[in-house]
């Protein structure tokens, strides 16, 4: 068997091993979530029953995207994500208890319980997501703008499912930030659907980043939900946005293992589609992987795990014991003073 | 004499002064938008400031509202303070989701923790044959979207004050502009869109109604265009012996409740003025207010005058027949003084 170094001689093992942390913190998170999720919303499924009411888009199978770009950024530059958020904001450092706390709707919540899972803020590290598809693009870039009229090397990643990359904010966002030249860097989740249209019923082109042509931009693809392929690919579009060399489109071909929100029936996809991709668990991979090539040992791995739970019980266990919002505060906030 | 000191500018320079005070006090103020360099705004607001502090701080865009909307929402969220134009207030359709959903919520959603310092100004009116995509008002689309600071000066001293307050504001504001009121030279030249403009900076708050005629048996409740025709119409009512008191509104959101009320329970008659749509629009709002908090006042019912719920058409006496003038005002008001 080829070692993990013959293989990828350009990842550091500590890069890595924080890449399978956020991973591993990502999906243990959600793992909760699924749980949590449902409590109070048996025996009939009532959304706005339960600790945690509303939408609920997981993430789950779809960490490699995130964690194969964040390595590369620092609290400076910024992130958009979507209304799948998770995976991103927990791989960009975004403060977990505050993050669970806002889903919970409680008044130590990142909103404050205003925003919910959909739109988390954490200014602290530059991060924030939104409900409406393709509309954190334009976001993105204006950091890219900021960051370049302050004379500053951040960088802006806006992250986005494959369904955005047929909306008109998409279009317009690139054009001006390749006609500005701005430090943006567009991921591009492939997960198949939009919600239930599949992907090669909705889209023209067999892949996104073949879209990079139409501005006269870099496009990568990155197959296989691959974090270490996600890694090189990121590396270079970060290093190239640092130096002033423009935006880049990265595609990655991702899966979702669970349903658009919890909830969804998932008639659109074959019953055996999931059980299949599960096999393909990209953290198991590259737990095997850097087992195998002798990166990390068993003990080591298991106490990011241990570490990791504890990081995201105790989230929880903030969440749940923090306080509601006084009901009047909702009158709060609509202007700073 | 004081006039000897006067320096008179159009509605649009004082638009510019304001913004190029502001970018020179503070550098995380740029401008962009469509045409506002080079050409320095279709309705002149930004003229010479792309000369005066260039390319990096006054950039033309493509068109694309969206992206240059959101970037501007995007820029703040970083501590920048952008101004952006929105060429026509009529072209809101093609960015409303940049407008509706974030620039006014992600204050709010955020429970505070991120602020959006930024103007969106933008072009209104008719009354110059545009027709139905070029002509709206629209105040009250934006002042009902909570979130959204939403002014709408008349007069140059305002354009300037109001600006400038609303650059050094931390909330997003709405910044609008009458075409008719910058003063262009291709358009039809009124007295009142050019005035005393004071050379220094100042503020006027973006909260403040103003009583522009003190009266005392009749309120009448303008903005913009409307003010000056209600001004007009106050002179002739005047001469027929009715006392008016004339309030320019100056700000749809949030709106000065207080001196509405004040002016009505002194007049005890309110009538409403209003060029945009009649429905569920400004003139609405504050007859609900006024019914709402000074129904005993009135002496009489509260009259309306609105674009009557149509768009607005091209030919000229159609377009005359649907926006607000001195002479629809003149006759209403006679009519409530009847009442």
């Amino acid at each position: 068997m080829t070692t993990f170094e013959e293989k990828q001689p350009a990842v550091s093992v500590e890069k890595l091993k924080w890449m399978y942390e956020m991973m591993a913190k990502s999906r243990y998170f959600e793992d909760q979530m699924v749980e949590v999720y449902t409590e109070g919303k048996a025996p009939v499924f009532n959304i706005g029953a339960g600790p945690v009411p509303g939408e609920m888009h997981l993430s789950t199978g779809q960490e490699p995207a995130a964690v194969g770009i964040c390595v590369h950024l620092t609290k400076d530059d910024t992130v958009t994500a979507p209304h799948r958020p998770h995976h991103h904001a927990i791989a960009k450092g975004v403060d977990l208890k505050k993050m669970t706390a806002e889903m919970f709707g409680k008044e130590t919540g990142l909103g404050k319980g205003k925003g919910g899972h959909m739109h988390l803020f954490d200014p602290a590290v530059k991060f924030s997501c939104g409900g409406i598809v393709a509309a954190g693009i334009p976001h993105a870039v204006g950091a890219a703008m900021a960051a370049k009229m302050q004379g500053k090397d951040w960088v802006a990643v806006a992250f986005i499912g494959e369904g955005a990359a047929n909306a008109g904010a998409f279009h317009e966002s690139l054009n001006l930030a390749a006609v500005w030249n701005l430090p943006l860097i567009l991921v591009i989740e492939d997960n198949s659907y939009g919600i239930s249209v599949a992907k090669k019923a909705a889209t023209a082109v067999e892949t996104n980043d073949l879209r990079a042509a139409a501005y006269g931009i870099a496009g990568a693809h990155v197959k296989g939900n691959d974090p270490i392929a996600m890694y090189k690919v990121s590396e270079e579009a970060v290093a190239r946005a640092r130096n002033g060399q423009g935006p880049t489109i990265i595609e990655i071909e991702t899966y979702r293992f669970l349903g658009h929100f919890q909830g969804d029936p998932e008639l659109y996809r074959d019953k055996a589609e999931v059980p299949g991709l599960r096999e393909q668990d990209p953290i198991l991979k590259l737990r095997n992987s850097l087992v195998e090539a002798k990166g990390a040992t068993e003990k080591e791995l298991q106490k990011i795990e241990k570490r990791v739970k504890q990081e995201v019980d105790e989230a929880y266990q903030f969440a749940r014991d923090s306080n509601y919002p006084a009901p009047e505060a909702a009158l709060d906030d609509v202007f700073s003073s | 004499m004081e006039t000897a000191k006067k320096r008179i500018l159009t509605g649009n320079k004082a638009m510019a002064e304001a913004i190029a005070l502001e970018m020179e006090r503070d550098p995380k103020v740029f401008v962009l938008g469509e045409d506002i360099g080079n050409y320095g705004g279709i309705f002149g607001s930004t003229q010479g400031l792309m000369e005066k502090f260039g390319k990096e701080r006054v950039l033309d865009t493509p068109i694309s509202e969206t992206a240059f909307i959101g970037a501007a929402i995007g820029a703040a969220a970083e501590g920048m303070r952008p101004v952006v134009e929105l060429m026509f207030v009529d072209f809101f359709g093609v960015c409303m989701d940049q407008i509706y959903n974030h620039m006014a919520k992600i204050q709010y959603m955020s429970g505070g923790n991120v602020k959006l310092p930024m103007v969106l100004m933008t072009a209104v009116g008719g009354g110059y044959n545009d027709a139905a995509q070029h002509s709206q008002t629209l105040y009250a689309t934006f002042g009902h979207m909570p979130g959204l600071k939403v002014v709408a000066p008349s007069n140059p001293y305002d354009l300037k004050g109001m600006m400038i307050s609303a650059i050094q504001d931390d909330n997003p504001v709405v910044f609008m502009f009458h075409k008719s009121l910058q003063g262009l030279g291709w358009m039809e030249q009124l007295d009142v869109s050019a005035a005393h403009v004071p050379e220094e900076s100042y503020t006027v708050p973006l909260n403040k109604a103003k009583v522009m005629r003190e009266g005392t048996d009749v309120t009448i409740v303008g903005i913009q265009m409307t003010v000056h025709q209600a001004m007009e119409a106050a002179e002739r009512l005047a001469a027929d012996g009715i006392d008016a008191e004339v309030i320019d509104l100056r700000s749809i959101a949030p709106i000065d409740k207080e001196t509405i009320i004040d002016s009505v329970k002194k007049t005890h008659r309110l009538f409403i003025v209003d060029e945009d749509y009649k429905s569920y629009g400004m003139t609405a709002e504050i007859a609900a207010i006024a019914a709402e908090e000074a129904f005993y006042d009135l002496e009489a019912p509260i009259r309306r005058l609105a674009n009557p719920d149509v768009p607005i058409p091209y030919s000229r006496p159609l377009e005359q027949f649907v926006l607000p003038n001195a002479d629809k005002i003149y006759e209403q008001v006679k009519n409530l003084m009847n009442e």
